[in-house]
């Protein structure tokens, strides 16, 4: 019976090890913390130009701090603009009317996100407001291309000078 | 001519195989309820499969994330991109590596041990004498082994995946100085539910494929010392094609 | 053929014919075994006695022919029918496959564990009792690879008689072991056989042994039973493969040479040995 039971343990602690591994793999490598299925949220839109590479999903942060997440996006026939739902963790309930959020991205290799920066109104936003001031995503190739136009004038200069 | 003809019957062999293998997971599937009102023997098999692999498994896992932090801080340092290791490697660990190396380990730990035992208890006549008892081996034998790899593979597939993320955060974070903020946040930020059922997707898809290519070879092993031999050799053969083969459907259905 | 009387039969063989491949094994087979007695089943290596036991106890279906056991038709029967009747057999391989991960003890409680909920004092009981019967009660706690060739033979016999079957079938019982051991399991058989008022059926080449033990005998030869009845009326028997077996002479109707074509022309021949494309002998 003794090597029963020792079966019995080490079965056991292989199977609680396994579901230690996948608590941690849910808990501590996604932010699950931040999914607001559970707690109460509003929701608020905004129209862009250009969205870039956001997705559903993505964080919602106000100074860095994540206060919501991308519900939905989805593009507007009507007005030529992707239309970007954002559900907003309801704790954040002051959040001025006036706010303007803007596509960011995290590091050069990092996600986008949308950033809140507070405006300065009275009023706040509620469910179903659309967030008026928006700045598109920064569009990499059209970066390069400003970077690349630069470098061209100041090499040709310098080239010159050179001479 | 002859090598049409050939090729026509190595088709046909196949086929057949394929055949072969279905109809034996119809007979465990169809014994596994009543292997389930034994517990005892699957428990028995989790700790054979399980916690024996368990060792090679944490070994293996803590180096391939010892060598994702090495190879990750490498390349992405070169974009000055470090604080994106967390993300990668994790990502590389969870929907690759982890199901896949485990998969592959499983079946060179485990299954080869599943098939040659299976194979040594036709062999030496122990299955015949099981049917003489009038106790059907593929519930007594075969089912609960299947059915404790099938359990105990995703579980060491995350367990894998933990460890790993461990070792590329003692290489990233450790020695080389990656914010741990940053590895840690950025991972949060990217890596997302669905990423882990992937992994674990995979983990339980590689652990029914090997488990039972492992029973499978083991049960239909020629009675001969050179056929299980044999038997454990292509099982180990046969689950590594097959789990890279899934592993490529799966992550294109799933990507 | 057969001289016990068919309702006092308890298995029962009728024109079986069984090949695999393109090689037939039985062709026209007829059998009876006596309710009760010892028979034993003899024949040349290779003739297909274990295929016999295989078809007796359903492994296997015959192409054709009847095969009854207690009056069930054993190849028609379905899986769990099939399984209900084998619980009333017991049978002995020549190595007694026991399983290998459990003691002796569990062994013998296997068949009581995998088909009755009898309590644990009971089946302990059952076990040491069987266990008893063939002198290795001391011998619980050994793993069958602590057992010698007899032993292991013995606590299979024990597993074998645990759900106390009707019938037990002795595949090659004697093979391989020492004389002590060979008259040990001889007189297991009789006393099993005289105790319990069981039929069983031994499978077999050893002569000697069979000639102490056998009520009633059966020699097997390319494919149907050339002999049967008492050793006596074997030993009377005037076939000559009959007197070949018995007497053991190395060549006779089973041919000393394998099939080959002719010894001189093949010694003269310049060109490499051609394979064998002789249709003589009676086959492997």
């Amino acid at each position: 019976m003794r090597s029963t039971r020792a079966v019995e343990i080490s079965t056991g602690l292989f199977v609680l090890l396994g579901f230690a591994a996948l608590f941690f793999l849910v808990t501590q490598i996604t932010n699950r913390d931040l999914s607001l299925n559970g707690g109460a949220s509003y929701e608020v839109y905004a129209e862009f130009d250009n969205i870039g590479s956001l997705r559903p999903g993505a964080a919602v942060s106000m100074a860095g701090v994540t206060v919501g997440r991308v519900e939905s996006i989805r593009f507007d026939q009507d007005i030529y603009k992707a239309v970007v739902r954002m559900r907003i963790n309801s704790a954040y309930d002051r959040i001025p009317a006036d706010s303007d959020a803007s596509i960011m991205t995290s590091g050069l290799l990092g996600g986008q996100y949308v950033g809140l920066t507070p405006g300065g109104e009275d009023t706040y936003l509620a469910d179903g407001d659309r967030i008026e001031f928006v700045q598109d995503a920064l569009v990499l190739e059209n970066l390069i291309n400003q970077l690349v136009a630069n470098f061209g004038r100041r090499d040709g200069r310098d080239d010159g000078s050179e001479r | 001519m002859n090598l049409l003809r050939e090729l026509f019957e190595t088709l046909r062999a196949f086929v057949a195989a394929v055949g072969a293998v279905t109809l034996f997971l119809v007979r465990v599937l169809g014994q596994a309820p009543r292997a389930l009102v034994r517990p005892g023997l699957i428990v028995d098999q989790v700790h054979n499969v399980g916690a024996l692999s368990l060792v090679i498994i944490m070994t293996c896992g803590l180096f391939v994330g010892m060598v994702l932090g090495l190879q990750g801080y490498d390349l992405l340092q070169r974009f000055g991109s470090e604080d994106a290791l967390g993300t990668g490697a994790t990502l590389a660990l969870l929907k690759e590596l982890g199901p896949v190396v485990t998969a592959l380990l499983f079946a060179g730990r485990a299954g080869t041990a599943l098939a040659s035992e299976i194979g040594l208890m036709r062999a030496t006549d122990q299955l015949t004498a099981m049917e003489m008892m009038a106790v059907d081996p593929i519930r007594r034998v075969v089912a609960p082994r299947f059915l404790g790899g099938a359990i105990a593979v995703p579980l060491l597939t995350v367990i894998f995946i933990s460890i790993g993320i461990f070792g590329v955060q003692l290489i990233g974070v450790q020695q080389f100085g990656v914010d741990t903020a940053a590895f840690w946040s950025q991972m949060r930020a990217s890596v997302d539910m669905n990423d882990v059922l992937e992994g674990v997707i995979k983990g339980c898809v590689f652990g029914v494929a090997c488990s039972l290519v492992a029973v499978y070879e083991g049960y239909t092993a020629t009675p001969t010392p050179e056929g299980v031999g044999r038997a454990t050799t292509r099982t180990v053969v046969i689950s590594a094609v097959l789990t890279l083969i899934l592993d490529y459907m799966l992550t294109a259905v799933m990507l | 053929m057969t001289d016990a009387s068919e309702a006092d039969s308890i298995v029962e063989i009728r024109d079986v014919h069984y090949s695999v491949g393109d090689r037939e094994i039985f062709s026209g087979l007829n059998m009876t075994v006596p309710r009760g007695r010892i028979t034993a089943i003899m024949g040349p290596s290779g003739t297909g006695k274990t295929t016999l036991l295989r078809l007796i106890t359903g492994q296997i279906k015959p192409d054709r022919g009847v095969i009854l056991f207690d009056g069930h038709e054993v190849p028609r029967l379905k899986r769990r029918e099939l399984y209900a009747l084998r619980r009333r057999m017991g049978m002995l391989f020549q190595n007694g496959a026991l399983l290998t991960d459990m003691d002796v003890f569990e062994n013998v409680a296997f068949p009581l564990r995998e088909h009755t909920d009898l309590p644990e004092s009971l089946i302990r009981q059952i076990v040491l009792t069987k266990l008893q019967a063939v002198g290795l009660r001391g011998a619980v706690r050994l793993m069958p690879s602590e057992l010698s060739g007899g032993m292991a033979r013995r606590v299979a016999l024990a597993r074998a008689m645990a759900t106390d079957p009707d019938l037990l079938i002795y595949d090659e019982p004697f093979a391989g072991l020492d004389p002590i051991s060979m008259g040990m399991i001889v007189r297991l058989v009789r006393r099993m056989n005289n105790a319990l008022g069981l039929t069983s059926i031994v499978v077999s080449h050893d002569v000697q042994e069979l000639a102490e033990l056998a009520d009633m005998s059966y020699i097997i030869s390319g494919g149907k039973v050339v002999a049967a009845g008492s050793f006596g009326e074997l030993r009377a028997h005037n076939s000559q493969i009959v007197n070949q077996f018995l007497e053991g002479l190395p060549d006779g109707p089973v041919p000393f040479h394998y099939p080959a074509p002719d010894y001189y022309e093949q010694l003269l021949a310049d060109r490499e040995p051609e394979t064998a494309n002789t249709s003589t002998g009676t086959g492997s």
